[in-house]
């Protein structure tokens, strides 16, 4: 963990209702997500990291919250106190040769920066990514910059199959070693009774200090309580008790 | 001219004031990679009681304006983990002050988990938490009536001959200070104040509280004003040292609370927000003590 200053290079509206936060000036993170200090807001805020590079890195949040409202406001420029190298992250060693990710919403940006490291590792990549509507489709060239194949579904059928990613596992031709999912619980829940064959899933969970000392956020597993910010926020399949 | 932030707190000499309070530093361990702990004063851990407990559901943590609202419910490994794991560990890494803080849902149980921790080598001190706010039938039950807060002294008193103990007491009570004097009359060595505050919040869209528990304890910077009052109210009541505990997130805070009548004190919500809280606010001390004309910590306790 460290406690880093990072300059907001751009903050913009990249789909409906969410936003993509690029900062720079202190280096690329390790670890899965960040912890944002959001005046006048007292905890900080945890977002995924969705992408790194030599100045610093990528997150895409949603405006769901009187928090993020406020992130959304801020100009460039503007210094962001940052907790970084937080969480354990989806292990991309556990996949063999072919691996399957699985996103809901902006549970695709981290499984992008899960994305890049398999791809790295030269390994097989076919993503299904989940959406309401077509307007909140978010790095779909991005994926299919990385993927074997990538698979759009839209619950209104706007873009891609209809439905749910589940209705689209079950009609797909899957060829996998091991699943990666991150979104809503209640569809990573489906995901993980679909699919066969191990995988991991990236739970959310409110947080007080991110770090693994406060055990705000505490959830029972398989192999007993574990906190989401520091043994997590990504567990094995078997381990999650939905 | 060098600055002396050291005090003496129940016959042990703190190389500061400055004490990561229960609940906000886990048992020490968690942050042992992310800072020298050695620059920590003492270290207040994570409250215990006799078996381990899981604790609430989640959600536990509900954010405010200038504070936070927990409802961890005391999860812990239980009082032998404690002793025979923790502690021992810790004390490997750590030669500051260890601090234990134990809790109960009977007289017994706190009987039974103050022995063990006065016989654990390693801690120096005893928090005897009375004040948990989070879990039913225990803590907070007996820290709100001056009667049962004696009784918990008195039967930990009875069991401690090795370690100083001190009550950790509630700011949800009607007079404060009648429970410090019945605590002290009762044994204690020492007093820390405050816990939390009894609170909630409710999320608007699904009109629900925030909290799995409904209820949960708040503190942060809000309470750092009643905290103060609570600290000053007792310290000119009761003749044990006290360790101020509410809201204290700068070193100018740490001073005032001191002024107050703290002989150590407690940074916690501060902690969760910024992890390195407690060592910045121990390296600004001497600027904030220079600008104070104070030479030695020591000389403003209790000083108004």
């Amino acid at each position: 963990m460290k406690k880093k200053v990072y300059k907001i290079e751009t903050n913009r509206l990249i789909a409906a209702d969410t936003y993509e936060l690029v900062l720079s000036g202190e280096g690329p993170v390790g670890g899965e997500f960040v912890h944002l200090e959001i005046p006048p807001y007292f905890l900080r805020r945890p977002f995924s990291v969705c992408d790194t590079s030599e100045s610093g890195l990528t997150l895409l949040y949603k405006t769901v919250g009187q928090g993020t409202r406020t992130l959304a406001a801020l100009p460039k420029g503007t210094s962001m106190n940052v907790l970084t190298g937080l969480g354990k992250g989806f292990s991309a060693d556990a996949c063999q040769t072919s691996a399957l990710l699985v996103g809901g919403g902006l549970g695709a940006a981290p499984l992008y920066l899960l994305a890049k490291k398999l791809h790295k590792q030269g390994k097989h990549i076919t993503a299904v990514l989940g959406f309401n509507k077509a307007d909140e489709i978010v790095l779909r060239k991005e994926f299919e910059a990385l993927c074997d194949k990538v698979a759009i579904t839209t619950l209104d059928g706007s873009v891609g199959i209809k439905g749910f990613v589940t209705d689209a596992l079950q009609a797909m031709m899957l060829n996998y070693d091991f699943f990666y999912t991150c979104g809503p619980m209640v569809m990573m829940k489906a995901v993980c009774g679909v699919l066969s064959g191990p995988g991991e899933a990236s739970l959310e969970e409110r947080m007080g200090c991110g770090a693994g000392f406060c055990y705000g956020c505490t959830i029972q597993t398989t192999r007993g309580p574990r906190r989401v910010c520091k043994d997590g926020p990504v567990f094995k399949k078997e381990e999650i008790v939905w | 001219m060098v600055k002396d932030l050291s005090v003496q707190l129940g016959g042990l000499r703190l190389n500061n004031p400055v004490i990561p309070a229960s609940g906000t530093f886990g048992f020490g361990l968690e942050l042992a990679e992310d800072m020298d702990l050695n620059v920590l004063g003492g270290i207040s851990l994570k409250g215990t009681t006799r078996e381990a407990r899981y604790g609430n559901p989640v959600p536990r943590i509900a954010d405010c304006t200038s504070g936070m609202i927990n409802s961890v419910g005391l999860q812990n490994p239980g009082i032998d983990v404690l002793v025979n794991e923790k502690v021992p560990a810790l004390r490997k890494i750590y030669n500051g002050a260890i601090i234990a803080n134990i809790s109960g849902f009977s007289v017994e149980e706190y009987r039974e988990n103050c022995a063990k921790a006065d016989a654990c080598e390693g801690i120096d001190l005893i928090e005897v938490n009375v004040s948990c706010p989070n879990v039913h039938g225990g803590g907070l039950a007996f820290g709100t009536s001056a009667q049962s807060a004696a009784q918990v002294t008195a039967a930990v008193k009875e069991v401690c001959h090795n370690k100083p103990v001190f009550i950790k007491l509630s700011p949800n009570v009607t007079d404060i200070v009648e429970i410090a004097r019945a605590c002290e009359d009762a044994g204690a060595d020492g007093l820390t104040l405050v816990n939390t505050f009894l609170a909630m919040r409710i999320d608007m869209v699904r009109r629900k509280p925030v909290l799995a528990n409904t209820l949960g304890g708040f503190s942060g910077p809000a309470i750092f004003p009643i905290a103060l009052r609570m600290v000053y109210q007792v310290a000119h009541a009761c003749h044990i040292p006290i360790m101020g505990c509410g809201g204290v997130s700068s070193a100018r805070d740490v001073v005032e609370m001191m002024m107050a009548g703290a002989t150590a004190v407690q940074v916690g919500a501060e902690n969760l927000r910024n992890p390195f809280a407690c060592p910045e606010i121990i390296e600004e001390l001497p600027s904030v003590m220079e600008e104070l004309h104070i030479d030695s910590l020591k000389d403003i306790i209790a000083c108004i």
